[in-house]
């Protein structure tokens, strides 16, 4: 039932061995070891387990691994470093958003993506790129801040 | 008194000094014989007792000079650990970056009640400031023996404690402690919990020499989280691990009476744990459990659906028997007041049960080694998780040690603490470590909920328009049906399922202002709970536990009665509010936010698209907060868009205005969540309300456009607390917003564009 993936994640190669229809998630958390995209619902409903994959934010709480193919998988922890942040990495910080945190991956990673494409975005592309992302603490206004700062940043 | 006086260091210290022959000067550290045989009356190598009338159970010098702060309470997001190095960086005189704060660990802290009514800084940072004066008030008096000068001419920067005339005379905090304990005892009220006070002799500082204290200082954890560099609860791993999951009946109330283990024999490693009600499964691979929890095949016992039918929700509470009823405001005679009324205005709201519906469900790990006990936990209760899991196990509570690591968001007793208890009883059954996650829909499903209720209210006027009576009732759940945390079995879902009896606990609230009127009575009752055990519809505290219910009617009310005396809803409120930082707060937001003086409802808009403005205010726990909403509503969609809110707010002295205003923004977000749109839904067997489509929160694009956040600073004052006051206002604002765009009072939450259109139809 199990079958051999072979995954790119962070620019690393990883190879898991796991049941198809099992989402990427429990992949990238079990076996490749990252703590950063988290599970939320399972359903696609929050962005808690948001991850690019060749360069498009995806939800891989509902990603089967037999759908990843040989996509390069991008994480949080694959975005930036303290050392080399991405713009929204450095933003969220000047800006300060977090409550609890837990959702950061879904919108830093769909901010990411967004902004990879889209410069100069009005307020109203950036909370429609948004929408759908769930922040439970309310964390909204500061998101906000960081994604129009960060979007600054990248011109 | 101290153990220093006790002992006779201070003759020992002679003989080895000399009198007053130390010097000790920059660079040359004091010799670690002689500090040690000075420090044995105040630092000993070996850690006194983890008790709370101990100074090294609060805090300790490391040999770097670092401070480490051991809290018994924790950050849930608004940064108090910030708030707290502040407190104890200005009282010992450390550099804030010194300064390390441990957060509900009950290895190395005591009970000071978790994350709680927030009392973060209003109680535990109170007893953290009495702890580190008492800190420098004995590490100065060390100083003096020391560098044989008296204590009074010593001055302390940055943990280095010198001579205020002779600079040369000096020694460092570590030098003096870096690496041992403080032995100094402390007098503690002997209450645990929230109640925990426990202060040496030191005064603390006077609030205006404050240098830290006040600043706006950053947290440092933002930049770990955002690179994916700290581990939350959920990330946490140990050797052996297995992947757990719960089951729960589709039918509230009913239990397992067969379980067919064949039906997942085919999900690899997979082990049914099962005993009376409770149901769960371990697996080596996540995948696998979950596969196994959704597979599963279960007989469940026939039980009558529990639940009324949610259209009659209001209609059962206001029927339902009373359980306990409570008056606990008074003045005055009401009834002869409304006997004699030359007019009666009253109205009736309602409040939903709500969810915590935290950014995900709860996550714990419990590993059992030997006799020990270790848990990683999200709760905002450690030491209470602690003593839960002791009695859930029957293992002494020393043989417990529960470790709080971030969870997916918590406000109030939500799922966290049932999840260390599932966990434990896991893995006690496996004899592995078990990390316990539950899926989202037992994250909605079935946390316990904020209480539904029913607010009765009304006013007696004479003949002149003045207000002579007031009386304000509540009828509705318990906030305690099971209590603030998971500490004993009888308020867990593993302790109900495996049979322990629940024991409803009644309590309520009633509104917290000043209003002053001749006759006023405020009261509560409670009813019992829809279902004796393992409910999904339990209740409990959800972030300002009753406080957006209540406040929602009292404040709906009050601008009630100044539209129906023509006055203007701020106005009117000034009036009759008496305490001078209640009206501080509102006539600064009124200010703020250029409140126009007219009465509601404005009579100028036609067509779909209108606006109004609304004030509510309230008090909380010495908190006080006034609230402008401005808000559009489409009148053809029944949307409402709360566009702006101006926030005024006092919460006595501000340790950190910025986390103060970030914290207060969540609080308004989150606010406008709560009344636009959420709402747990049930039907007769369970809670319906299982994901992010059955239980909305607000989207982004709905989140407000601005928040004014006017901070009224009281450094003269004890700080308060500001985790929940400004929610608590809210839904009465954006109420009375809608009041004054459309003329139409709509009295239940959530106003949803649903209900909106068909009370403006």
């Amino acid at each position: 039932m199990s079958q051999k993936f072979n995954l790119s994640v962070n620019g690393k190669a990883h190879t898991v061995d796991a049941d198809p229809d099992m989402p990427l998630l429990y992949a990238l958390r079990n076996d490749v070891g990252l703590n950063n995209p988290h599970f939320g619902c399972g359903l696609a409903q929050c962005g808690a387990c948001t991850v690019q994959l060749d360069g498009q934010a995806i939800r891989s709480c509902v990603t089967p691994l037999s759908a990843v193919g040989d996509g390069k998988i991008v994480t949080l922890a694959g975005l930036g470093t303290p050392e080399k942040p991405h713009p929204i990495q450095t933003a969220y910080v000047e800006e300060q958003v977090p409550q609890c945190g837990y959702c950061i991956n879904g919108w830093i990673m769909t901010a990411a993506a967004f902004l990879a494409t889209k410069k100069k975005p009005s307020e109203a592309e950036i909370k429609d790129a948004l929408s759908g992302l769930k922040c439970r603490c309310g964390t909204h206004i500061s998101i906000l801040k960081a994604v129009k700062r960060a979007a600054e940043m990248m011109g | 008194m101290t153990k220093f006086e006790k002992t006779s260091s201070f003759s020992r210290r002679s003989v080895l000094l000399g009198g007053g022959a130390l010097v000790v000067s920059v660079g040359a550290a004091v010799s670690l014989d002689t500090v040690m045989s000075i420090g044995t009356a105040h630092a000993q190598g070996a850690k006194p007792p983890l008790t709370p009338d101990q100074l090294s159970s609060y805090i300790a010098v490391n040999a770097d000079g670092t401070v480490a702060a051991y809290f018994g309470k924790m950050d849930m997001g608004h940064g108090l650990h910030v708030a707290i190095a502040q407190i104890v960086a200005e009282e010992l005189d450390v550099p804030f970056k010194s300064v390390k704060v441990f957060m509900g660990d009950t290895g190395n802290s005591v009970n000071q009640g978790g994350a709680s009514g927030s009392t973060g800084i209003q109680l535990g940072g109170k007893q953290m400031r009495m702890a580190s004066a008492e800190a420098r008030r004995v590490l100065v008096e060390m100083a003096a023996g020391l560098l044989s000068v008296p204590a009074d001419i010593l001055v302390v920067n940055d943990g280095m404690v010198s001579a205020s005339d002779d600079k040369s005379k000096r020694i460092s905090y570590a030098e003096m402690l870096g690496g041992k304990y403080f032995n100094v005892q402390l007098d503690w009220n002997k209450k645990l919990g929230n109640e925990l006070y426990a202060p040496g002799k030191a005064q603390p500082k006077n609030p205006s020499e404050h240098k830290i204290v006040g600043q706006p200082i950053k947290r440092e954890d933002v930049a770990p989280k955002v690179f994916a560099q700290e581990d939350f609860v959920t990330d946490i791993k140990v050797p052996g691990m297995v992947h757990g999951r719960m089951i729960r009946p589709a039918v509230a109330g009913s239990v397992p009476v067969k379980v067919d283990e064949s039906s997942i024999q085919n999900v690899p490693g997979v082990k049914v744990v099962w005993d009376k009600g409770f149901l769960g499964v371990v697996a080596d691979r996540e995948w696998d459990a979950i596969q196994a929890a959704e597979k599963l095949k279960v007989e469940w016992s026939a039980v009558e659906p529990p639940f009324p039918d949610q259209a009659s929700l209001y209609d059962h509470i206001r029927k339902a028997p009373v359980r306990k009823a409570q008056v606990e405001k008074q003045n005055g005679d009401v009834d002869a007041a409304f006997a004699a009324a030359a007019k009666v205005i009253a109205a009736d709201y309602e409040w939903p049960f709500q969810s915590h519906a935290s950014m995900g469900p709860a996550c714990a790990l419990v590993e059992i080694k030997g006799d020990q006990v270790t848990c990683w936990s999200g709760t905002q209760k450690s030491h209470f998780v602690q003593e839960g899991l002791a009695l859930t196990l029957g293992v002494p509570l020393d043989k417990v040690h529960v470790m709080f690591r971030g969870g997916p968001g918590s406000y109030g007793r939500n799922d966290a603490d049932d999840c260390a208890m599932d966990a434990a009883v896991l893995a006690k059954a496996v004899g592995k470590p078990v990390r316990l996650q539950y899926m989202r829909d037992q994250g909605t499903g079935w946390d316990p909920k904020g209480p539904a209720s029913t607010h009765k209210a009304r006013v007696a006027l004479d003949a002149s328009g003045k207000v002579t009576a007031y009386e304000f009732s509540s009828k509705g759940f318990s906030r305690v049906d099971v209590n603030t945390n998971g500490g004993k079995p009888y308020d867990t879902l593993s302790g109900q399922t495996l049979g322990v009896a629940l024991k409803s606990g009644d309590g309520f609230g009633v509104p917290a202002e000043s209003y002053a009127f001749d006759n006023k009575k405020l009261s509560w009752e409670t009813i019992p709970p829809l279902l004796d055990r393992s409910s999904p519809l339990r209740t409990s505290h959800l972030r300002d536990p009753v406080g957006p219910q209540i406040h929602f009617a009292s404040e709906s009310f009050i601008d009630e009665v100044a539209a129906a005396v023509n006055a203007d809803a701020i106005e009117f409120r000034l009036r009759h509010i008496k305490e001078p930082r209640d009206v501080a707060v509102i006539k600064a937001a009124a200010e703020k936010a250029n409140w126009d003086t007219r009465p509601s409802p404005r009579k100028d808009q036609t067509g779909s698209k209108v606006s109004g403005r609304g004030i509510a205010y309230a008090q909380r726990n010495g908190t006080r907060v006034a609230v402008i909403a401005e808000v559009d509503v489409d009148r053809s969609t029944g949307k409402i868009f709360a566009r702006k809110f101006t926030v005024a707010h006092d919460c006595g002295q501000i340790i950190n205005p910025d986390g103060l205003v970030k914290c207060i923004e969540g609080n308004i977000v989150q606010g406008v969540s709560r009344t636009l749109w959420e709402e747990v839904t049930f039907d007769k067997k369970a809670v319906t309300s299982v994901d992010w489509i059955s239980y909305p929160i607000l989207d982004i694009t709905e989140t407000p456009g601005e928040v004014n956040v006017v901070l009224i600073n009281h450094p003269e004052l004890p700080p308060s607390g500001a985790g929940e006051p400004s929610i608590r206002p809210v839904a009465a604002a954006i109420a009375n917003a809608i009041f004054d765009a459309t003329g139409v009072r709509i009295r239940r939450v959530p106003f949803s564009p649903e209900r909106v259109k068909a009370a403006l139809s």
